[in-house]
């Protein structure tokens, strides 16, 4: 409740819709490509939601202060335009820095760009709300979209290769379930995940009656 | 003349896009719940990774190249997609109203479909020349509307059975064929590859 009192109605609602009630990957199935390509292992899933989260920032910072001058015609455009430049940005940052994760992901940074839950967000929320409201909503989806790929990423690099972040937590009995660190593992696991949510979600609001 | 046909085949079944890449999974979820729609969205995309790919390499290698900028790749990709498709849509709209009621409500879709970027960015990091760069990109297409249609044909058979648990009706199934399938499309590994 002192969340909401410091945040005001709609910054609370705008949090909440981003790390729950419309949970990007989980609820709403949005940025689905680099939920499955980047998690099978712990640390591509953090930079991949770090850079999603940025670029959802940086995205909103541009688009929602400049709402009231954006022709409608060309909103979709603009919002291109912007996106793929703080893709570049992630992309060199990633290269200069952690060359070793650029190399992992290497060509899904630059499919950030087409990652629905960038273009849905500046659509559905930055192009008619202010700008501390558009902040609050792109850091809730960036924390929604990263906890989901990190956890699906836990799941795959514990099975897959037997470690946590490179660090080896399996006995040394342990057999590594390759298939969890290719397509059809990841597959499988977001249905799952999926699964499990949606009938968690499913749950909650009977059980509150 | 092997080298091509190699691309080809790999791109369309052991280095399937949808499958082995997992890109393209938005418009795969959302429209494999027919197979109409899936076929519909297939060809379009056929169609539109070929055309993006065959403008982007010129564009790559006459232009950003020689002139030392290949900073901006990701922009003027997506600014060559974006328009390509809008271009596509009036052209049909103007010429063939028939194909236009067949697959023109995808057209729009297709821009943030990121198996079309992909095609493009994987043409850069492979170092493709322009011929293996239409055989890699129209392969990759076919292998994407080729897992669509196969997820699609199944997910409508699955319907008429209708037993799937609540939780899992809609984007859950699908994950699962989707991951029968790319177990399936493994059994095409030692046949060929590419890098």
């Amino acid at each position: 409740m002192m969340l909401r009192k410091l945040l005001g109605a709609k910054g609370y609602k705008a949090v909440k819709n981003g790390i729950w009630s419309n949970q990007p990957v989980f609820s709403m199935v949005l940025g689905i490509c680099s939920a499955l390509a980047v998690t099978n292992r712990v640390s591509n899933a953090i930079a991949m939601g770090a850079g999603v989260t940025f670029v959802l920032i940086a995205t909103s910072l541009v688009i929602s202060p400049l709402r009231a001058l954006i022709p409608l015609r060309a909103r979709i455009i603009t919002y291109m335009i912007t996106i793929a430049s703080f893709v570049t940005i992630v992309d060199r940052f990633l290269k200069a820095f952690y060359p070793g994760i650029s190399e992992a992901i290497g060509p899904y940074v630059g499919l950030i760009i087409t990652n629905c839950i960038i273009m849905g967000r500046a659509e559905a929320f930055y192009i008619q709300n202010n700008i501390s409201h558009s902040v609050l909503d792109a850091l809730s989806n960036g924390i929604g979209y990263s906890y989901a790929l990190i956890s699906i990423a836990i799941v795959r690099e514990l099975l897959g290769f037997g470690t946590l972040l490179g660090v080896r937590v399996m006995p040394t009995g342990w057999t590594n379930w390759v298939v969890m660190t290719l397509a059809p593992g990841a597959f499988f696991l977001l249905g799952i995940f999926l699964w499990v949510t949606r009938t968690a979600a499913d749950i909650e609001p009977r059980a509150r009656e | 003349m092997a080298g091509l046909l190699t691309i080809l085949v790999a791109a369309i079944l052991t280095h399937n896009i949808a499958l082995t890449y997992l890109l393209g999974m938005c418009p795969f979820i959302s429209l494999s719940r027919s197979l109409k729609t899936a076929a519909g969205m297939g060809m379009a995309v056929i169609f539109v990774i070929t055309l993006t790919a065959a403008i982007d390499w010129p564009i790559c290698h006459l232009i950003l190249v020689p002139a030392g900028s290949e900073l901006v790749y990701y922009i003027v990709f997506i600014i060559v997609i974006a328009a390509s498709v809008q271009l596509v849509e009036m052209i049909m709209e103007r010429f063939s109203p028939i194909l236009q009621a067949a697959f023109g409500i995808f057209l729009p879709l297709i821009t943030v479909n990121c198996a079309v970027l992909a095609v493009s960015l994987f043409m850069v990091l492979r170092d493709y020349s322009y011929i293996e760069t239409l055989f890699f990109a129209f392969g990759s297409a076919v292998g994407w509307a080729l897992a669509i249609t196969v997820v699609a044909a199944i997910n409508e058979k699955l319907k008429l059975i209708g037993d799937i648990p609540k939780g899992l009706r809609g984007p859950g199934i699908i994950m699962i064929i989707a991951g029968i399938i790319a177990l399936a499309f493994l059994g095409f590994g030692g046949m060929v590859s590419i890098q």
